[in-house]
């Protein structure tokens, strides 16, 4: 019926290879075995094996990772909770405040975020002596902060589609507020809660400029080091750092994504199982 | 309110007050101080007089300094313009892209959505360097420009105002693409099919439906690029040359190597001065912006 857009396919083609052209090419030279970056000297595996034996890039993956899961979790937390006081609780006095600070995260620049928290431990350690150093503390505290902002969205979304005659359902079937919460909301925001986890996962190993800000002497997190070497020229060894982190990552993603896809197939399924609904 | 309900509001309300408020006045405390030889390195804002009695000493130094000096104002500027432009070419770019995931049917529009937000879940500061990779002297563009005879000597990409452009338009493409296709997906196509039907040529349906129509995800997805990108460090600091000066580079060199805490807190009260007026736009844009921030929700089913 319509006519063929060819202008617009070809326009969009050349979009997603700007796109994935770097990408691309960023895992082929990755296995390049010569020294010079730029120069291709056959494939080889030598820059993975050199990457292993790098103790600094090794050590700093590994708080990073444990930094990203401890932030996942408390963000989800902290996101859940917060998403479902926007939601469920109606107007309340606080609101304007509340969401308008839950946004600020999410559009204010990463240097200024990070300059103030800063100067926010730095102002506790004279008040209160706590956090006594800025290293993993700071930097922990400081990813949740804005990577719960995320999480918030993200449940938020998820709960305004879910039906809460569900939740009153349990709560006159005799369920307390508390039971109604973990048994029933919790569950049907489950694929939410996934992605809100992998999305702070994600915000939290990325993340350069907070933790720069944030972090002390001997906590390195992996962009940290990154960013030191790569500031000035190439690295062989991060062509391929970055190989598995786009592997791991896009893998991540895509997990998330199904189980975003297969939720919201299942909630339409349920939804048209249940017959025609009266939407107000 | 029950003691569960009131606890389960007060933990992310106290969370936010002090992770979020409480950072932020202090920024425009110290903003208004003096810098000082001492840990911390700022005056404080109280200070005990001889007599006993507690004197507010408040200085706007800091401001008159950022006034005065053409650095700040050259690099204000400066990121304006580099966030207003890539900001327009990210336009050109994604609005290709997100029509056609809109008019893209089944499985091939999930498919599409997903190929614009994979990158997006991939390291950052990787994908920039990507681009140093393909944009070095002896790199991978110019080999390729040598090679097809399009030039003769290699140009000089890496270090320069164009590779920022690129490296921004390459990393905030998603939330340009996101806000766009939520907008064009929702429009009905019959419109743009009447309009041909009287007579339009695609050229002119497209300038008379479809763009106006569009309009909504054109201006978020206009705001969620260009409000990062005024405040952006990495881009410029890895792609850039000495000359490309923007306000988030000036800030960390103010805090890093200068140590000048006060006047790094002043740069970033105007910066978001600056970020006030399209922050303020994208708040009241609501729900649909913020959503797409992060993930795309699913499409919803037209309402009979």
């Amino acid at each position: 019926m319509s006519r063929r857009p060819i202008a617009l396919i070809t326009l969009a083609a050349f979009g997603y290879a700007f796109l994935y052209v770097p990408i691309i090419l960023l895992v082929a030279y990755s296995f390049n075995g010569g020294d010079r970056v730029m120069v291709w000297q056959g494939f080889s595996t030598r820059w993975y094996a050199e990457l292993f034996q790098d103790a600094q890039l090794l050590q700093a993956a590994w708080l990073s990772l444990r930094i990203a899961v401890v932030n996942a979790t408390c963000a989800t937390i902290l996101g859940l909770m917060a998403g479902y006081v926007l939601v469920r609780f109606g107007r309340f006095r606080s609101r304007t405040l509340f969401s308008g600070m839950l946004a600020a995260p999410l559009v204010i620049p990463e240097v200024i975020t990070g300059l103030s928290l800063l100067m926010l431990f730095v102002a506790l350690q004279e008040i209160v002596g706590w956090p006594a150093a800025r290293g993993v503390t700071t930097i922990t505290l400081a990813h949740i902060t804005f990577s719960s902002a995320y999480v918030a969205v993200v449940v938020q979304s998820r709960l305004a589609q879910l039906d809460p005659a569900l939740e009153e359902a349990a709560m006159d079937l005799g369920a307390t507020p508390a039971r109604t919460f973990l048994l029933v909301t919790v569950p049907l925001l489950a694929p939410a809660l996934v992605a809100g986890w992998l999305l702070a996962f994600t915000l939290s190993i990325d993340d350069l400029v907070i933790a720069s800000f944030v972090s002390g002497p001997g906590a390195s997190t992996l962009p940290m080091v990154i960013f030191s070497k790569v500031r000035i020229g190439l690295s062989p060894e991060i062509n391929a750092l970055a190989t598995l982190m786009i592997g791991v990552v896009m893998l991540g993603g895509l997990v998330a994504l199904l189980l975003l896809g297969r939720a919201s197939r299942q909630a339409a399924a349920a939804q048209q199982g249940a017959g025609p609904r009266h939407s107000a | 309110m029950s003691p569960g309900r009131r606890l389960f509001y007060a933990i992310p309300l106290v969370w936010l007050l002090v992770f979020l408020l409480l950072p932020f006045l202090l920024v425009l405390k110290i903003s208004v101080a003096d810098a000082v030889q001492a840990q911390p390195p700022y005056t404080p804002l109280f200070t005990e007089g001889s007599d006993g009695g507690i004197a507010l000493s408040i200085t706007f130094a800091n401001y008159r300094f950022i006034l005065d000096d053409a650095l700040y104002l050259v690099s204000y500027l400066a990121s304006i313009k580099v966030a207003a432009v890539a900001t327009l070419l990210c336009l050109l770019v994604g609005y290709p892209i997100a029509y056609a995931i809109a008019r893209a049917k089944g499985r091939l529009q999930v498919v599409l959505l997903l190929l614009v937000i994979l990158p997006f879940w991939t390291s950052f500061l990787l994908r920039v360097y990507a681009w140093k990779l393909l944009l070095q002297g002896g790199g991978l563009l110019n080999g390729a420009l040598l090679a097809l005879g399009v030039i003769d000597a290699p140009l000089n990409l890496l270090y320069s105002q164009g590779a920022v452009y690129v490296g921004i338009v390459y990393s905030y493409l998603p939330f340009m693409v996101l806000p766009l296709y939520a907008a064009l997906a929702r429009l009905d196509h019959s419109l743009v099919e009447a309009a041909l039907d009287l007579g339009c040529r695609p050229w002119q349906a497209f300038a008379r439906v479809t763009l106006p129509l569009s309009l909504p995800g054109i201006i978020a997805g206009s705001l969620l690029v260009f409000i990062p990108a005024v405040g952006e460090f990495v881009i410029p600091e890895l792609l850039g040359g000495p000359d490309s000066i923007m306000i988030g580079r000036v800030l960390w060199n103010e805090f890093f190597a200068n140590r000048d805490w006060p006047l790094a807190s002043a740069v970033a009260i105007a910066m978001l001065l600056i970020l006030v007026l399209p922050i303020a736009l994208l708040q009241n844009r609501t729900t649909g912006t913020q959503a797409s921030a992060s993930l795309p929700r699913p499409k919803q089913g037209r309402r009979p």
